[in-house]
């Protein structure tokens, strides 16, 4: 099917990158500035502890054990010194570390929840159009997997600064100790940089290939199996397998790059320090001879290149995480940066309580990026306490109809109104206290049935209590099979409502719409699933209830219960009046709604003209079309 | 459904997850003894630096008569030379590592996903759907990744301490007992911390999937809280798990710092034992200043590993916790299985040509973990060419009913026959197609209209289409969307209505061309108009074939030459509806005045 569009940042030069990731870096460091000034100064006093380490170790083989040595005797004054300063060294080095690896967990964590925050936050205040438009898998790694690659580099940052200090501290005492070491010192060091820069660099592109086939392979796998059905029924298991294995394999290939580079900086990045270590050895016999340095200067500055080898590594950490980061942050603002926030007015609508009116004025509606309207000049009103009836063919804009009238979208143009008050003027809490949607399909959260219900929600100062729950669900005909569920209330519902049949999730969602006592239920199709027994003594129970209705139906009875029928066509208000008058008036109404009728009387006449038929001469299957 | 269908969680050690592993693929044991040949040879470089210091000084720089530079100069040479060869060594490792290691993750991969097809559609609908793709994304993901960075680090890290610890015992056993005598204890102190911080990643990894979860659902459930006005609740849910998460993480990390600093402390206290002991054995003479200098160099390799342990350890934890994942869902039998694969019966056999008939006989199911049966003793025929209608109450079994028909679960007693056939011994390229099935929520994937209905048949061409579209009567509505066929579904569909989903489903299903076609409410969306006309034309073109519909709109039901009315588990009455309408008393009787009284 239709390769997800390619996730992720195209990819982009390498430098821009980097400079990119340094200023992701900055913003890191700005919002969580104390911590990081502790990890990194815990980092400093690390590194220049590395550094004061290896001069030690210098000075324990030069200024202790070659004249122990040499004199076949030790000195225990200077021994026991040596090693106490050594044990020394290594308790004030942990304390270095206690600071940078807290600080830089802690900072890179903190840094971590604030997104998420910010962007879940983001999630319930886009408008459910903006949600539409995008894939749940791709909301949920925006939320999770972006934002922990966004300040993934946050952790070995610290670190990296420290070794920066460390370099520059090793070099200089280098010089110090000789002029020739220190030139060798000045050729590895910076040589070091070069190789893992170059390296993130050739790396960064190869990630970024990775990244974006592990994204598509994830989309196909999701797709799949939300289909599994679909998929088993029609016998496509070995395709869906083809299309899955064939990303698959794509990323396979682009990890075999990712680790042939890596294959081939690894041991490189080893063995530089190594020919340092080597260079110090041949260039410092040389020194010495000349009588330039001693022993304990050779030693400690070829211990120096062994212990900074692997801290020059955080810097490659560091820089190779950077592209990854970047996408990341990319991908972050995008939701962070997002428009077309609904912006909720100052005003209660004015009647109340009671029931509210509704009225649609000259409504447009296009879906974004379709090409025509859904929806053209649709006028009607529901007036205070009554209930209306829309009804129209599959496809005539009912249900835009219905997520209008709770504004989760928007008219253009066109008004809506609340007791006369234009929905935008309303604040968001007046509209979700006064309107209440029970959508086509019922959604259940992973909680209790009681949960489910009340949401938790407060009305007139009183939280929904259990007698409010059980009369929500009499009311909407579910008391009887909740009241048979293993723990009543408290019986979870499993993920999406999927532990509960269709016709029981629906009559859950409409509990959950009465509970909160609206003045105004818009009914989507939404006792579809409700056998037609049920349907009526629901629809009885709500009738009484005193609440203007506004109910897309198909069924005549639901249809019969309404005061008045708005009868839509292709998006357009075709006629409205009562049931009775549409019927008489309106062909395309009647031809609607009577169908069932219809098709009946024309099989009795079917039937009394087969009777008088000879038996057997029902033709066969039919000429072969497509199905044929 | 329990948990006891689900995947089982296991609780093995990391060697026995890699024996499963292994056995699952063979193909990880290609090259294995190459690979570790270059592993020990690129190892040796790591030792070759502290053994040229060691000669070096021994034999350069304290040589008889003042320092030895072209002495130096030899062994710096002979020791570049080897580095050369290590090197090179180390990258043939790593690249037949990777090789190695990625193609059978990828293969691991793709038997997993079609292992996850495989299994019955209620093994399926028992795990959370996230749960299942995980274990193709995420958990392959978290494998590869540990293997490119911390895998490596973690065996080149155990070669780097063996071949350390095995050069110091050769410069002096008892400087290397004092090594070890301080290693020892802090790796003791370390496995406690160790088991302790294993804790904590669990922990973390736990609280991280009920963040997930929260997440998701204010992602699927967008609709809902904006318009119940529930946001700040879904906040302070959305809050409380990302910060139960973040405080995870952070008490994981405080243990890993002691469980590090251990390392870093049992460094200096080694070095310091060396000191004091060593300077003692020069000074006796049992050891120069080369190989006392080495050993300073030595114990640094040594402890680099014990430090590198402890920071791969999370990311090791997690490969396996995923690698063990996918594994148990490999294992997971399919208990609905196609006899194709299944040798002992011959493979199955096809359907017979021509309409099909069924036989249910003596047939009950029942849902795992419940304790009554969905449905009861059902003994019926269908004869191949007849529409035979199925109607009975929300939780009736008529649904049950249709997924033992078209074999989505097999019976827990008695046996569904087509043509004769007894329905797991037909094998399931011919079942699936010949016997289709509608479900009510069609799921349509995100791609465009044409694409979804011949999703079975992906040859079928544009004029196809159109024709199949023409004969269910639906080109109407076809050509009113705004690209016609071409129109894209969204994801799952979603910019579709309900209704328009179930008419691409049901387009799907017919241009499939089974010989018994199987719907389970399929038009419960559409409105009557269509409904009927769709009735009427898939009347005409599936004449000639068995057609079993379940309905709760008794229209179907009336148009059917038979209707078997199900009623607390049990078939209860069987008949044209002419017949069974005479008796206002019975449950259809019942069920029709009601459907009347909401239609008329």
């Amino acid at each position: 099917m239709a390769s997800r569009e390619r996730q992720g940042t195209d990819v982009r030069a390498g430098r821009d990158v980097l400079l990119r990731g340094l200023r992701v870096l900055g913003v890191g460091i700005r919002e969580q500035p104390r911590i990081f000034s502790v990890a990194v100064a815990g980092s400093i006093l690390f590194s220049l502890l590395v550094v004061a380490t290896a001069y030690v170790v210098g000075a324990v083989v030069g200024d202790v054990a070659v004249p122990a040595i040499d004199a076949g005797r030790p000195e225990a004054g200077a021994l026991a010194l040596a090693a106490a300063a050594l044990v020394g060294l290594s308790v004030l080095r942990v304390g270095g570390m206690f600071a940078r690896r807290i600080g830089a967990g802690y900072m890179q964590f903190r840094l971590q929840a604030a997104y998420r925050r910010r962007v879940t936050r983001r999630y319930l205040s886009l408008p459910v159009a903006w949600h539409h438009r995008n894939a749940t898998g791709t909301l949920l790694s925006n939320a999770n997997s972006d934002v922990e690659a966004t300040w993934f580099t946050i952790a070995p940052l610290p670190f990296a600064v420290g070794t920066v200090v460390m370099l520059f501290g090793a070099v200089g005492s280098v010089f110090v100790a000789d002029v020739a070491l220190g030139l060798v010192a000045l050729a590895i060091f910076p040589a070091l940089l070069v190789l893992n820069i170059f390296y993130s660099r050739r790396m960064a592109p190869r990630q970024a290939l990775a990244q974006q086939l592990r994204a598509e392979v994830s989309a196909i796998g999701h797709e799949s199996f939300d289909g599994a059905l679909v998929v088993k029924t029609m016998g496509r298991e070995a395709e869906e397998t083809q299309r899955f294995r064939e990303r698959a394999e794509d990323l396979r290939d682009a990890l075999i790059r990712v680790g042939r580079l890596r294959g081939l900086f690894d041991p490189l990045l080893e063995a530089l320090p190594h020919l340092g270590t080597l260079a110090v050895l041949l260039v410092g016999t040389a020194r010495l001879r000349q009588g330039a340095i001693d022993v304990t200067e050779l030693v400690s500055v070829a211990y120096l290149f062994t212990v900074l080898a692997f801290p020059v590594r955080a810097i490659g950490w560091v820089l190779g995480e950077l592209p990854r980061s970047v996408a990341g942050w990319d991908r972050v603002q995008r939701v962070l940066s997002a428009t077309g926030q609904m912006r909720y007015g100052q005003q209660s609508p004015a009647g109340g309580p009671g029931p509210a009116s509704l009225r649609f004025a000259q409504v447009g509606f296009r879906y974004e990026g379709a090409g025509s309207p859904v929806l053209r000049d649709v006028s009607f009103e529901v007036p205070a306490g009554r209930t209306v009836a829309l009804v129209g063919a599959t496809g005539s804009g009912k249900s835009t109809i219905a997520s209008l009238a709770c504004r989760l979208v928007d008219p253009d143009p066109g008004t809506i109104s609340l007791d006369g008050t234009d929905l935008r003027e309303l604040t968001a809490a007046s509209l979700a206290g006064t309107i209440a949607l029970v959508p086509q399909v019922p959604f259940g959260f992973d909680d209790t049935v009681r949960e489910n219900v009340s949401l938790d929600r407060v009305l007139d100062g009183h939280s929904i209590d259990d007698s409010a729950v059980w009369q929500a669900l009499r009311l909407a005909q579910a008391d009887g099979f909740v009241a048979a569920l293993p723990d009543g209330l408290d019986t979870v519902v499993g993920e999406r409502g999927t532990s509960l049949s269709g016709g029981q999730r629906q009559r859950l969602t409409l509990a959950r719409a009465l509970a909160g006592q609206p003045r105004l239920l818009i009914l989507d199709d939404a006792t579809s699933a409700v056998d037609p027994r049920v349907e009526a003594a629901i629809l009885a129970g709500l009738r009484s209830g005193g609440t203007s209705i506004l109910v897309v139906a198909y069924r005549r009875a639901t249809i019969a219960l309404a005061d008045r029928v708005v009868y839509l066509e292709h998006g357009r208000v075709a006629a409205h009046g009562t049931h009775t008058d549409l019927l008489a008036r309106v062909p395309g109404y009647a031809n609607l709604v009577t169908a069932y009728e219809r098709a009946e009387a024309e099989r009795e006449r079917e039937r009394a003209w087969d009777e008088t038929l000879p038996p057997d001469s029902e033709p066969d299957r039919p000429p072969a079309g497509v199905a044929g | 459904m329990t948990a006891t269908l689900g995947v089982q969680e296991r609780d093995e050690t990391i060697l026995q997850t890699m024996r499963r592993g292994l056995a699952l693929s063979p193909e990880l044991r290609a090259g294995l003894a190459g690979t570790l040949a270059f592993a020990l040879v690129s190892m040796a470089g790591r030792v070759a630096v502290p053994v040229a210091i060691q000669q070096g000084i021994d034999r350069g720089l304290r040589a008889e008569g003042g320092p030895d530079v072209g002495m130096v100069g030899l062994i710096v040479v002979l020791t570049m030379a080897t580095l050369t060869v290590t090197t090179a060594c180390g990258y043939a490792m790593m690249v037949r590592l990777f090789t190695v290691t990625e193609t059978a993750l990828a293969a691991v991969r793709v038997r997993a996903f079609r292992h996850v097809h495989d299994l019955s559609m209620l093994h399926q609908q028992a795990e959370r759907r996230g749960s299942l793709v995980s274990r193709v994304t995420s958990d392959v993901d978290v494998i590869t990744q540990f293997l490119q960075f911390g895998g490596v680090i973690l065996l080149v890290s155990f070669g780097q301490l063996t071949v350390a610890l095995v050069v110091m015992a050769v410069y002096s056993w008892q400087l290397t007992l004092v090594v070890l005598g301080a290693f020892v204890p802090a790796a003791l102190l370390i496995r406690i911390f160790q088991r302790r911080l294993a804790r904590a990643y669990g922990a973390v990894r736990k609280r991280l999937g009920e963040m997930l979860a929260v997440i998701g659902e204010s992602i699927v459930g967008a609709e809902v809280i904006r318009a119940y006005g529930v946001a700040a609740r879904t906040s302070v849910r959305l809050d409380t798990s990302i910060d139960a998460h973040r405080l995870a993480q952070q008490r994981a990390i405080r243990t890993s710092v002691f469980s590090f600093s251990t390392g870093e402390l049992a460094a200096g206290v080694a070095l310091a034992g060396v000191v004091l002991l060593g300077v003692r054995l020069g000074a006796d003479g049992t050891l120069t200043v080369g190989q006392f200098t080495a050993f300073l160099f030595l114990v640094t390799l040594f402890i680099q590993p014990v430090q590198i342990f402890t920071e791969v350890l999370n990311e090791a934890q997690n490969a396996v916790a995923g690698y063990r994942r996918v594994l148990d869902v490999l294992d997971l039998e399919p208990d609905v299985a196609d006899p194709a694969l299944d040798a002992a019966n011959g493979h199955g056999q096809s359907l017979p040509s021509g309409p099909l008939d069924v036989t249910f006989a003596g047939v009950g199911f029942r849902y795992p973990g419940s304790a009554t049966e969905a449905l009861a003793d059902i003994d019926l025929e269908i004869p191949a060419k007849t529409r035979v209608a199925v109607v009975g109450e929300t939780g009736s079994g008529k649904t049950t009913f249709a997924k033992l028909l078209t074999r989505l679960m097999d019976p827990t007693r008695g046996q569904v026959r087509l043509g004769d056939v007894p329905l797991p011994e037909v094998r399931f390229d011919s079942l699936r197609s010949r016997v289709v099935m509608v479900p009510q929520d069609g799921f349509l994937f995100d791609a465009s209209v044409a694409d979804n209905v011949r999703f079975a048949r992906p040859t079928l061409t544009d004029a196809d289409l159109s024709l199949a579209f023409a004969e269910l009567g639906l080109s109407d509505w076809v050509e009113s969307l705004p690209d016609g066929m071409d129109a894209k579904v969204g994801e799952r569909g979603e910019a579709l209505s309900v209704g328009e989903r179930q008419l691409v489903a049901l387009a799907r299903a017919y241009v499939a061309d089974p010989d018994l076609l199987v719907l389970d409410e399929a038009t419960s969306a559409v409105d009557p108009a269509t409904e009927v006309r769709l009735q009427r034309a898939l009347d005409a073109v599936t004449r000639g074939r068995t057609t079993v519909a379940i309905a709760h709109r008794l229209s179907t039901a009336e148009a059917a030459d038979e209707v078997i009315v199900v009623d607390q588990s049990r078939v209860v009455q069987r008949g044209r509806h002419a017949d069974l309408v005479a008796d206002p008393d019975s449950v259809y009787g019942k069920l029709h005045a009601s459907w009347l009284e909401q239609t008329r």
